[in-house]
């Protein structure tokens, strides 16, 4: 076991402060976290724990930088370096997100017409993999989360939740980011795909990955999951501060 | 002075039509490969903005300043009207709302594709051919309208036609102007597919204004939410769609129905 000190961290937030003001609705300020700090190393898996509006989901989207932050530091290893991302420009920060930061969310944002080989491909097409490999690899991928093949070929607009979901996954997981968020990634599976699913976080910790969950179910949870995160305690702090 | 590798170095743009502010005080950078949105409300300047940006209308005052293909970077409208054409011909391209606006109507859809490569310099009746046939194709045009004039096609071919008659020349820099706005929806799922393969496989950078935010969602990588003629909001286009900051983004984006 490498000891604490050896293992490198991949992500480190400190000073988070985030609110929502919705302008639209009486300028209503809603305080969701207040100097929330939080540190994850490669190889290690982070469960997000609490109860719903404790702002789980809130945090993930932060640390894609998909919402932005009023204070603080979000820091990912990008390439080596430290980079944050809460003050790096756009182009920075899409730069991260293909080499480095992987994202799973619950639902498969569809595009029209895009058949579901290239939805899964489209990572690695993004980093320069060429088509005819990235296509061998998507299809392996597709192949693992049991996504019928005769629907590789067609756009996944149709797909039952379950197997949207497992495209979502394949997307994912495909181009072997060193630093995964997945939201729900099980949500809509049955126990073969959850535990398919699970052998995939597994591998991507094993190849060193940081990993940061949301995992309602918690046999999940137990099995991946090397830290708890709880944002209950974050949920209290926010309170007192506000 | 704009970074090293800027493309387009935009820098106080005002432009005023008598008593209304078209473009008020407007700076960004865009960088090669790079899409970026303009949303907002006809009315909000944006299609003024994008025709300044282009060399077709002088702003007030403001620099808009562009690198060419050997790394110098000018105001585009300290030069001459020569120069400046040139320019629109060999690095840039402009794809109308309108696509009658863009095309030539009476002259083969072949023709059309074809005299963007001869203003290049292209001479070779063969090679010219060969690259029209391509870019049909490219575009998902049937081969055999290849000698039809555009004059006879629907509005989602003209649509195609003019996106293929623009991007034939390979430009670096693009702008459109609602190019999916007149077309029915589903020719509009079509054609934005297209656009998005054909500007990531040509790393073309792109400026697109548009009032529809799904658009704008699946194109483009920054966003800029204007109002009567000032930038409000601007972004990583997610960050903006998702996490509206301004006043005005929030009704933008709470304003969209939910199908």
């Amino acid at each position: 076991m490498a000891s604490k000190t050896e293992t490198q961290t991949m992500i480190e937030v400190s000073g988070l402060s985030k609110a929502f003001v919705l302008h639209t609705q009486g300028s209503t300020r809603i305080s969701v976290f207040e100097g929330l700090s939080m540190e994850v190393g490669a190889g290690e898996c982070m469960a997000l724990d609490g109860p719903s509006g404790a702002g789980k989901s809130t945090l993930m989207r932060i640390l894609y930088a998909n919402y932005r932050i009023d204070r603080g530091r979000i820091k990912v290893r990008h390439k080596g370096e430290m980079v944050d991302l809460a003050s790096s420009a756009p182009r920075m920060v899409l730069e991260v997100r293909r080499r480095t930061l992987g994202y799973v969310s619950q639902f498969l944002r569809v595009i029209p017409r895009v058949a579901t080989l290239d939805v899964v491909s489209e990572p690695l097409r993004a980093l320069g993999v060429e088509e005819a490999e990235a296509h061998d690899r998507a299809r392996t991928m597709l192949a693992r989360v049991n996504v019928p093949e005769r629907l590789w070929g067609l756009a996944p607009a149709t797909f039952s939740g379950g197997e949207q979901q497992r495209v979502n996954v394949a997307r994912g997981f495909v181009a072997e980011l060193p630093i995964l968020l997945l939201d729900e990634p099980t949500a809509s599976l049955d126990a073969i795909n959850r535990q398919c699913v699970m052998g995939l976080i597994d591998e991507a910790k094993t190849r060193g990955a940081a990993v940061v969950g949301i995992f309602h179910d918690h046999e999940v949870r137990d099995a991946v999951a090397d830290s708890v995160f709880d944002m209950r305690e974050t949920l209290a702090a926010s309170g007192e501060a506000a | 002075m704009p970074d090293d590798d800027v493309l387009l170095h935009v820098e106080h743009v005002s432009k005023t039509f008598g008593e209304i502010h078209a473009c008020d005080d407007v700076s960004f950078d865009l960088w090669p490969g790079e899409v970026l949105g303009i949303v907002g409300e006809s009315g909000s300047g944006k299609t003024t903005l994008l025709k300044c940006l282009a060399g077709r209308e002088e702003p007030d005052s403001g620099l808009i300043s562009y690198t060419n293909r050997r790394g110098e970077a000018s105001d585009i409208f300290a030069m001459s009207e020569p120069e400046r054409r040139m320019l629109a011909r060999t690095d840039w391209g402009f794809v109308h709302q309108n696509p009658r606006d863009g095309l030539r109507l009476d002259i083969t859809a072949g023709g059309n594709i074809g005299e963007r490569l001869m203003m290049v310099g292209a001479r070779h009746y063969g090679n010219i051919r060969e690259e029209a046939e391509t870019w049909m194709n490219r575009v998902e045009l049937e081969f055999g309208r290849i000698d039809s004039p555009p004059r006879t096609f629907s509005g989602g071919m003209q649509q195609r036609l003019q996106i293929a008659r623009n991007l034939v020349s390979g430009p670096r820099l693009v702008f459109m102007d609602e190019p999916t706005g007149g077309l029915d929806v589903s020719v509009q799922a079509r054609l934005l597919d297209l656009l998005r393969e054909l500007v990531r496989e040509l790393q073309v950078a792109v400026v697109i204004v548009t009032h529809d935010l799904a658009v704008a969602r699946l194109l483009s990588d920054r966003l800029m939410v204007m109002r009567r003629g000032a930038v409000v909001e601007s972004g990583l286009t997610d960050q903006v769609l998702d996490d509206p900051q301004h006043e005005y983004s929030q009704l933008l984006v709470s304003s969209i129905l939910q199908v």
